[in-house]
C-alpha cells in the first residue's frame, strides 16, 4: 500500500484504514474519517502507532478513539453512497491474457473466497471451431442497468453513483434472486460457513471490501471498491503481469493500465481497438469492456476446466491480512 | 347405524337429518388406522425438522445446491405448492360464480387443499432462504421493484383469503356441529362453540353469511391469478433463455390447475373410501371433475406448445441450448416421461368415460400430480445451467444438480405437513359442507326452522 504522490487527506484516510485494520487491539483512529475540519485541538504530544503495512507514525492522543459500534453503520452508509464524481470503467485486453491467474489469486486473497469463488475468473474461450482459442478474465460487469439488484427484495445489493453494484451481506436474506437475474454468472452464494477464528470472524464488516464473508449470504466482484477509496487500482488489476488490465474513470475518459501504469484516453483505446461489451442486446450496459483477442504472439496452452472437488470445511491459504 | 347406499345418488326420499348424520358421523370415530396415519405424517414432519436443522447449523452447502444451480428442489416445491394452492380459486369460485352446483360437495375439499399447499408455499420459501433470520428485513427494507416483494404480500393475502373462504362456509356446519357433538371431548366443543361465533341461523345472518362468501369468492379470484402469475415472473423477469417469456404467467396459472384439480381427484377418493361418502362424493362428480382436469390439461398444452414451438423454432444460441438439453440431452428422459405420463396420455385417457370412474380417475390423477411436481422441477433447473458464458474452474459437480437427502427429507416434511393439516381439519370438520348439500336438495326451511 502506497501513499506516495497523496495529498494530505488522502494519506491520512490511508492512514485511518490501515489502523483500523489494525485494530486487533481495539485501539484506533477513527475520527479522522470525518473531514479535517473538526479535529479537535492538537496537544503537540505524539503517540507512535504501527500501521498494517508496517509504517511507524506519530499521532496526536487527542485523535486517539476507541472503534465505536457505529463503525459498521458508517462504512455502510459510505460504501452505498459511493464516490462522488466518478464513473468506474474497466478495460481487458484479451490479446494479452496469458492465463497467468495472478489476478484470481489476488481476489481471492483479499476477498478471503474458497478456490471455486471467482469474483473474477478466467475463462478459456473459443468462438468457433476454426478460430483461436483465448483466454477471458470475466469479473462483474457492473452493468448500468444491473439485472441483478432490481430484483433484490431488501435492497442489499445496489448501485452506487460511482456505477459500482455492491453487496451488503449484513442485510442480504439469502435468496438468490440475484444470482439467478445475473446473465453473466458474476454472483456467487456462500454456502458454507467461512473458516474463520473467532476473532476473523467478529471484525468489523467493510461493505467495500465484503470482508468478513458471511454464511448464507452473497458474494461477488466490487471493483474494489475499498481500494478505489484509496485511490489505488484494483487488486486484480495491479496483480496482473501481462498489462491485460485498464481501469480508470469513465468521466475522466482515462483509463490506467495497471501493469505499465501507462495511462490512456478510455474512448481512444476502445476506439482504435474495436472495444466491445458482451450481449448489448441484453441492454444491461455492462461497465467492463474488451479488446479482442487478436495479434496474439503467445501458445494457447489449456488447463483442466474444473476444479478437483470442493472441500468446504478446508479454507484455502486465507487473507492478506 | 346405516351405512350409506354405495355408488348411488342421493333419492329424493333422503332426509336432512340422513344427510346431516352421514356427514358427521366420520368425526365421531377416531379410527386405529386414522391414528396410526397421523403418527406416520408426524414422524416424518420431525425427520425433516431434523434435516432443516442440520440445514441451519452447516448451512445451505448440505444441499445440493450450487452457484449454477442456486435455486433448486426448495423454489421448484414452492412453485408446486403455489400451483396446487390455486384449485380453491377455481373450485370455489369461479365454478360457483358460474353456477356449476355440481361443485358444491367438493368445495371444501379444494379450500382445504388450498390452505395446506399455500402454507407449504410459504413455508418453501422461509427454507430456501441463506438467512431465515433475517425474514423480518423483507417487510422492513421491501423494495418494492423486486417481485419477491409481490410475491410476499400476495402469498400472505391469499393464505388469509383461503383462510375466511375456508371458514366462511363452515360456519353453520360449526354450529350444527355444536348442538349435535355432544359427546365430543370437551376442547373439541369448546373449538365449536368459539368457531361458530354465534351462529342461529336466523335470516339475517344468513343475509350477511352469503354476502360475504360472495364477496371472498370475487375477491379471491384477482388474487389467485396474481399469486401464481407473479410466481412465474420470479422467472420471467430474469434475462435468462427458457425463463424470459412472455407467456410465463399463463402458462404457470394453467398448470396450477393441473395439480390442483388432480389433487382434488385425489383427495375425493380418499375421503369417499375413508368416510364412505359414496352417496356425496358419486361417480357424477367424479366424472365432472376429470371433465374439468381434462379442460385445464388442454389449455396446459396449449401453454407447452406454444412455450416450446416458438422457442424450438428460432432456435436461438441459448433457447437452442437449453431446448435441446431438454429434448435430446441429460434431461430428456425425465422431460419426456413427465410430459406424456403426466400429460398426454392423462388427457387420452380421460376422454374414455371408464377411466372417469374414481379408481381409475384417481391412479390417473397421481401421475398428473407427480408430473405437475417434476415439470416445475424442470422449469427451475434446467436453464440455470445454460448461462451465457462456459462454467469453468468450479468442481465438475457444480454443472448438475441431483437433490441431497437433506432436500428431500425436508421436501417430504411439507408434504407430511400439508396431508397433516388437512388431516386434522377433516377430524373435526365435515369434509362434505352439510348446510349446502342440505341446501342443493332443497332443505332451506329446516335451516331457517332451526334455531
Amino acid at each position: 500500500m502506497k501513499n506516495k504522490g497523496k495529498d494530505r487527506t488522502e494519506s491520512r484516510r490511508d492512514f485511518l484504514k490501515n489502523t483500523a485494520i489494525l485494530s486487533a487491539g481495539a485501539m484506533a483512529v477513527s475520527g479522522l474519517v470525518s473531514s479535517c475540519g473538526d479535529q479537535p485541538a492538537e496537544s503537540g504530544e505524539k503517540v507512535a502507532l504501527l500501521t498494517a503495512s508496517g509504517e511507524l507514525v506519530e499521532v496526536d492522543p487527542s485523535q486517539i478513539k476507541k472503534v465505536r459500534k457505529e463503525k459498521l453503520g458508517e462504512l455502510q452508509e459510505r460504501g452505498r453512497e459511493g464516490l462522488a464524481g466518478h464513473h468506474w470503467v474497466m478495460v481487458i485486453d484479451l490479446s494479452k491474457c496469458k492465463n497467468a491467474r495472478k489476478c484470481m489469486a489476488a481476489c481471492q486473497g483479499a476477498h478471503e473466497l474458497r478456490p471455486y469463488q471467482h469474483h473474477i475468473n478466467v475463462l478459456q474461450m473459443q468462438d468457433t471451431p476454426s478460430t483461436a482459442p483465448y483466454y477471458m478474465p470475466k469479473p462483474c460487469y457492473h452493468c448500468d442497468n444491473p439485472p441483478c439488484t432490481k430484483v433484490c427484495p431488501v435492497n442489499a445489493t445496489f448501485k452506487r453513483q460511482d456505477g459500482i453494484v455492491l453487496i451488503d451481506n449484513e442485510r442480504c436474506i439469502g435468496c438468490r434472486f440475484c444470482v439467478a437475474a445475473c446473465p453473466y454468472s458474476a454472483r456467487m452464494f456462500q454456502w458454507f460457513e467461512p473458516d474463520y477464528t473467532e476473532e476473523q470472524k467478529n471484525r468489523v464488516y467493510d461493505v467495500e471490501l465484503n470482508v468478513p464473508q458471511k454464511r448464507g449470504t452473497i458474494t461477488k466482484c466490487l471493483f474494489s471498491a475499498d481500494r478505489l477509496r484509496k485511490g489505488q487500482l484494483p487488486y486484480c488489476v495491479s496483480a496482473c503481469p501481462n498489462g491485460v488490465y485498464w481501469f480508470g474513470d469513465k468521466l475522466e475518459d482515462a483509463v490506467t493500465n495497471g501493469t505499465s501504469k501507462e495511462t490512456r484516453k478510455f474512448s481512444e483505446l476502445i476506439k482504435e481497438n474495436a472495444g466491445y461489451t458482451y450481449f448489448e442486446d441484453l441492454g444491461t450496459k455492462p461497465q467492463v469492456y474488451y479488446l479482442p483477442p487478436k495479434n496474439r504472439t503467445f501458445d494457447y496452452e489449456p488447463v483442466d476446466k474444473f476444479l478437483k472437488e470442493e472441500q468446504p470445511s478446508t479454507h484455502h491459504e486465507s487473507s492478506t491480512h | 347405524m346405516s351405512s350409506a347406499p354405495l355408488h348411488s345418488d342421493l333419492s329424493d326420499s333422503t332426509s336432512y337429518e340422513k344427510i346431516r348424520e352421514d356427514l358427521i358421523r366420520p368425526l365421531h370415530k377416531n379410527t386405529f388406522g386414522n391414528q396410526v396415519w397421523i403418527r406416520f405424517l408426524i414422524i416424518l414432519i420431525l425427520l425433516g425438522a431434523f434435516a432443516y436443522g442440520h440445514q441451519l447449523i452447516k448451512g445451505l452447502g448440505v444441499t445440493a445446491m450450487r452457484d449454477y444451480s442456486a435455486w433448486g428442489l426448495y423454489i421448484s416445491n414452492f412453485v408446486f405448492w403455489v400451483a396446487v394452492s390455486l384449485i380453491g380459486s377455481l373450485i370455489s369460485s369461479i365454478l360457483k360464480l358460474l353456477n356449476q352446483n355440481w361443485s358444491t360437495p367438493i368445495t371444501r375439499i379444494s379450500e382445504l387443499i388450498a390452505v395446506g399447499a399455500i402454507t407449504m408455499a410459504a413455508a418453501s420459501i422461509v427454507i430456501d432462504m441463506g438467512r431465515p433470520d433475517r425474514v423480518l428485513n423483507i417487510p422492513l427494507h421491501g423494495r418494492l421493484q423486486s417481485p419477491i416483494i409481490w410475491d410476499f404480500f400476495i402469498v400472505n393475502t391469499y393464505l388469509v383469503i383461503s383462510l375466511i373462504l375456508l371458514y366462511l362456509p363452515l360456519i353453520p356446519d360449526i354450529a350444527i356441529l355444536r348442538d349435535r357433538m355432544t359427546n365430543a371431548p370437551k376442547w373439541q366443543k369448546k373449538i365449536y362453540e368459539l368457531l361458530s361465533i354465534g351462529w342461529q341461523g336466523t335470516q339475517s345472518q344468513w343475509k350477511l353469511l352469503k354476502r360475504a362468501i360472495l364477496v371472498m369468492i370475487i375477491l379471491i379470484l384477482p388474487v389467485a391469478f396474481s399469486i401464481h402469475t407473479v410466481t412465474s415472473w420470479l422467472f420471467a423477469v430474469t434475462p435468462r433463455a427458457g425463463w424470459h417469456s412472455t407467456i410465463f404467467g399463463p402458462y404457470f396459472v394453467s398448470g396450477a390447475f393441473v395439480a390442483g384439480a388432480s389433487a382434488v381427484v385425489i383427495a375425493m377418493y380418499v375421503f369417499r373410501k375413508r368416510q364412505n361418502l359414496q352417496a356425496y362424493l358419486t361417480d357424477k362428480h367424479f366424472n365432472k371433475m376429470n371433465l374439468l382436469l381434462i379442460l385445464t390439461m388442454l389449455l396446459y398444452a396449449y401453454f407447452n406448445i406454444n412455450e416450446y414451438l416458438v422457442a424450438g423454432y428460432t432456435w436461438q444460441r441459448l433457447d437452442g441450448k437449453h431446448l435441446q438439453e431438454l429434448f435430446l440431452g441429460h434431461e430428456a428422459p425425465l422431460f419426456w416421461l413427465t410430459q406424456i405420463l403426466g400429460l398426454v396420455l392423462p388427457i387420452i385417457l380421460l376422454l374414455f368415460r371408464p377411466m372417469r370412474k374414481p379408481l381409475p380417475s384417481m391412479i390417473i390423477a397421481i401421475f398428473v400430480l407427480i408430473g405437475a411436481w417434476i415439470k416445475r422441477f424442470l422449469i427451475v433447473i434446467p436453464v440455470q445451467f445454460n448461462p451465457q458464458f462456459p462454467i469453468q474452474n468450479v468442481p465438475e459437480h457444480f454443472t448438475h444438480y441431483i437433490p441431497t437427502y437433506t432436500e428431500i427429507v425436508v421436501t417430504l416434511a411439507t408434504l407430511a405437513t400439508a396431508i397433516l393439516i388437512i388431516t386434522l381439519l377433516v377430524r373435526i370438520f365435515p369434509v362434505v359442507p352439510i348446510w349446502e348439500v342440505a341446501h342443493e336438495k332443497g332443505f332451506h326451511k329446516i335451516f331457517k326452522a332451526e334455531k
